[in-house]
């Protein structure tokens, strides 16, 4: 009699968890030295569902005929100058964004999960982790080779990896990371693999690539769609995760659910950049950050919650607080930015009246009231020659290092202020948010390395804002300031002109 | 005469991002294997110590002991980035695709006989473990290492290993007419067949390695360049009739060393270069790590091919490779 042939899952086991095996030679606590410290309880490993059944054979297949095309795009994009054709040259400084504040976010979502590609002791999710380990370094290095085009154009993105480690408000995307990396590999794979790429995903990568597909940037949209299937497969990956975790042992469940409380709240504060990015950045817009909060938090994210309720997981904590502050982030960040344009690398501007009365018509609760004066205001300044700068250096909120722009929930007019004293120092936060997650580890946070401060102590290339600028290598008066009157600006009105005339 | 389409010339600002026209001492073309590459790691201002590893940043050069002006340095030959590294290894998969569907239509495997079948079980499937081990260690170089112009060819590396292994477990599926028997039986002599202690020893033994660079120079020079190199090149002898057969099944193999060779080889090369005090560090461990393979497949050897000569071969030729990248054993 023939033997019995394999399913496609045994198949597949055999070739992956088969693999690996229980060591003698070496203590398996010493191999696996990391997956213990947290708390986590995991009973049987063998119980982890692959969430894709893939082997490297297909896996190299797959991915290199989706690298042919995307560098084929690419390369014509570059050869026909597609970018002359996106919607409008302050379109750019949406791309400038994304490469100096997300796509280094990649690389670090790369060696994280190495990490936990190694770390993790069950064989099968340690095969999941290091295939996004690879594509986080594709997109990566796909988006770097897609940007690098605009580049040659544009001002503001020539510095990037140097800016990222340095700039204040690329700190806030940067301690993310930091913070997740830091953490142990449990923690990393429900920050990163759970929270930043299941629930938040729609509200970070996809505005992103939808904006590019408004705008005409056929580059960036090409990578998004390119990128669709390998985001799908990270979104499987970390719904997995948290099934698993919770499926494992009740003793999982508070560890788990402080951890979603934690990464909601620093992942809501870092999408306060796309929630500007959408409503301010975007030439032609594709929906407000408050409708998007709406569909892929509010729907999307409730509907899942109702699926893990029955593991006893909750709603994250303040999240009926984030869904107030949709109505405000946009505007309270872009105001941040516009107030600080000297400092930044990407350029700013107030809205013309179709774009102030396409707010308004988004936001009919909070933009007439609290946001449309001042922007007519600071307009009408401009008129005058008197474009607002403010001069002095924001306080930055310890966790999250925003500066500290948001308001009260319930009153837009009222900052909000937190504090906690630790070993005779006072520490300054944004929200309860941040000062709930200060206060669960404040030794890892009191580490924090806020750029304001670090200025104060001289260790940003001086004590003016030209030094600090300088150390930033930052181009003043290029990749700094308003749109208007900026060379991007120059150079795109020439594109422009000679279209018209030729067309003429 | 030539068709001649014209397009409309846009004078570039610059040509490349600012840190790679510093390294190419101006503002020139750069190639996508720079642009990729060079200083994408985060080296400063780092935020929170990891709470499983507080004496280290994330990124840190002190998790080895050799010394590097510059980790950018030791660039790979091959200039691979992800695109180029998929597209070649897509390649390489479809000539084993069809390697695997000629074996199979001719049940190559099948007419070599029960003894020749019984010897790949216990003498080359086991194998498949060690790639996995490979595997694991080349993702550790991957998240402990320090440059991207290291750590991101190591996790090419580490899915080559994974897809080496599951090539040969292909193999034993064809073995056991996709019954995966012949697994189970070479995941036993693994973990406990005398000829195969010495492999499993030595690689558990590098799963505790906590210096990175150490780590690849043992896997380089010890485990690839001895144990994979007993197996598949000096342990021919071992399938008999079915040598040909072997020989076309684990072609991704033979190409792989060579073109990864390449790329371990100007690694170990370029930091041994360095300084006396790295030579020194990297001598030593090469010493040590092709001393112990070849220790460990000693009794591989003999149950391959009937005495040590297949280790002492592999073992030899490895400390010539070592000596031509400079090292002193």
């Amino acid at each position: 009699m023939a033997p019995k042939k394999l399913g496609l899952k045994q198949r597949y086991a055999h070739m992956t968890r088969g693999l690996d095996w229980e060591t003698t030679y070496q203590p398996m606590d010493a191999v696996f030295p990391y997956d213990t410290f947290e708390g986590i309880k995991i009973k049987d490993w063998s119980a982890w569902e692959d969430p894709f059944r893939l082997t490297m054979d297909s896996y190299w297949k797959f991915q290199a005929e989706k690298e042919r095309k995307l560098y084929a795009v690419l390369d014509a994009f570059a050869q026909n100058n597609g970018q002359t054709g996106v919607s409008d040259g302050r379109y750019i400084n949406v791309v400038k964004l994304f490469l100096t504040g997300v796509s280094p976010l990649e690389y670090q979502a790369h060696r994280g999960f190495a990490f936990t590609g190694r770390h993790l002791r069950g064989a099968g999710p340690r095969i999941a982790c290091q295939m996004q380990s690879l594509d986080e370094l594709r997109h990566l290095q796909t988006q770097i080779h897609t940007i690098s085009h605009y580049n040659k154009f544009f001002d503001g993105i020539g510095e990037f990896p140097h800016m990222h480690d340095r700039v204040w408000y690329l700190s806030v995307p940067k301690s993310f990371f930091d913070d997740a990396r830091a953490a142990g590999p449990f923690e990393f794979m429900i920050a990163i693999g759970f929270a930043f790429e299941y629930l938040l995903t729609n509200l970070l990568f996809v505005p992103f690539m939808s904006g590019a597909a408004y705008n005409g940037d056929m580059s960036t949209v090409t990578f998004g769609f390119s990128a669709q299937s390998d985001e799908s497969r990270h979104m499987t990956l970390g719904i997995e995760v948290i099934k698993f975790l919770l499926e494992q042992h009740p003793d999982n469940l508070p560890i788990v659910q402080k951890w979603v409380d934690k990464w909601f709240w620093r992942g809501f504060r870092v999408l306060g950049l796309v929630a500007m990015m959408m409503d301010y950045m975007l030439p032609k817009k594709v929906m407000s950050w408050k409708e998007a909060w709406e569909i892929y938090f509010t729907e999307a994210g409730g509907s899942l919650f109702q699926d893990l309720e029955r593991y006893g997981l909750k709603v994250p904590k303040y999240a009926d607080v984030a869904t107030e502050a949709a109505e405000h982030i946009s505007h309270q960040n872009w105001a941040v930015f516009y107030q600080y344009s000297h400092a930044a690398a990407f350029h700013t501007w107030m809205p013309d009246k179709e774009h102030l009365d396409w707010l308004s018509e988004k936001y009919p609760n909070t933009f007439d009231k609290y946001y449309r004066p001042r922007w007519e205001m600071w307009a009408e300044m401009e008129k005058e020659g008197k474009r607002f700068y403010n001069p002095s250096l924001p306080q930055l909120c310890q966790v999250c290092q925003i500066p500290m722009a948001y308001t009260e929930p319930g009153d837009p007019t009222k900052i909000a202020f937190r504090c906690t004293e630790v070993a005779g120092e006072t520490y300054h936060f944004c929200s309860d948010g941040c000062k709930d997650i200060f206060d669960a580890e404040p030794e890892k946070y009191i580490q924090s390395w806020l750029p304001v401060h670090q200025i104060f102590q001289g260790n940003c290339g001086g004590a003016t804002v030209p030094d600090v600028l300088n150390w930033y290598r930052m181009n003043v008066g290029a990749d700094n300031m308003d749109y208007v009157g900026s060379p991007d600006d120059r150079l795109w009105s020439e594109w422009h002109a000679a279209k018209t005339r030729e067309a003429v | 005469m030539s068709v001649q389409i014209k397009t409309i010339d846009l004078e570039p600002k610059r040509q490349t991002f600012g840190h790679i026209a510093r390294r190419l001492g101006g503002d020139k073309p750069a190639t996508r294997y720079q642009e990729a590459t060079l200083d994408v790691q985060a080296t400063a201002n780092f935020h929170y110590k990891p709470l499983w590893e507080p004496e280290y940043w994330l990124y840190d050069t002190r998790k080895t002991a050799v010394v590097m002006e510059d980790w950018y340095k030791p660039l790979d030959p091959r200039q691979f980035y992800y695109g180029t590294y998929n597209i070649a290894r897509a390649n390489m998969q479809q000539a084993v695709d069809r390697n695997f569907a000629f074996v199979e239509e001719r049940d190559l495997l099948g007419k070599a006989g029960e003894a020749v079948k019984a010897r790949l079980i216990s003498g080359l499937l086991p194998i498949r473990h060690l790639h996995w081990g490979s595997n694991m260690n080349m993702a550790e170089i991957c998240q402990r290492g320090y440059g991207t112009a290291v750590t991101a060819p190591c996790i090419f590396s580490a899915a080559d290993q994974l897809g080496m292994a599951q090539i040969v477990s292909r193999i034993g599926l064809v073995l056991d007419g996709q019954s995966g028997s012949s697994l189970d039986a070479a995941k036993e002599a693994w973990l406990t067949a005398p000829a195969w202690q010495g492999a499993r020893r030595l690689i558990e033994d590098s799963f505790v390695e906590r210096d990175w660079f150490r780590l690849f120079v043992a896997q380089t020079l010890g485990v690839n360049a001895v144990l994979l190199d007993l197996v598949y090149r000096h342990g021919e002898a071992a399938w008999g009739t079915a040598g040909l057969t072997v020989a076309m099944l684990t072609e991704f193999m033979a190409d792989w060393r060579a073109e990864e060779g390449k790329w371990s080889d100007v690694v170990v090369k370029t930091v041994a270069a360095e300084s006396p005090e790295n030579l020194a560090l990297v001598s030593q461990w090469a010493k040590e790590w092709i001393d112990r393979a070849e220790e460990a497949g000693r009794p591989l050897s003999v149950d391959l091919v009937g005495d040590e000569s297949a280790a002492t071969a592999a073992a030899d030729a490895a400390r010539t490779r070592a000596r031509g990248l400079g090292l002193t054993l």
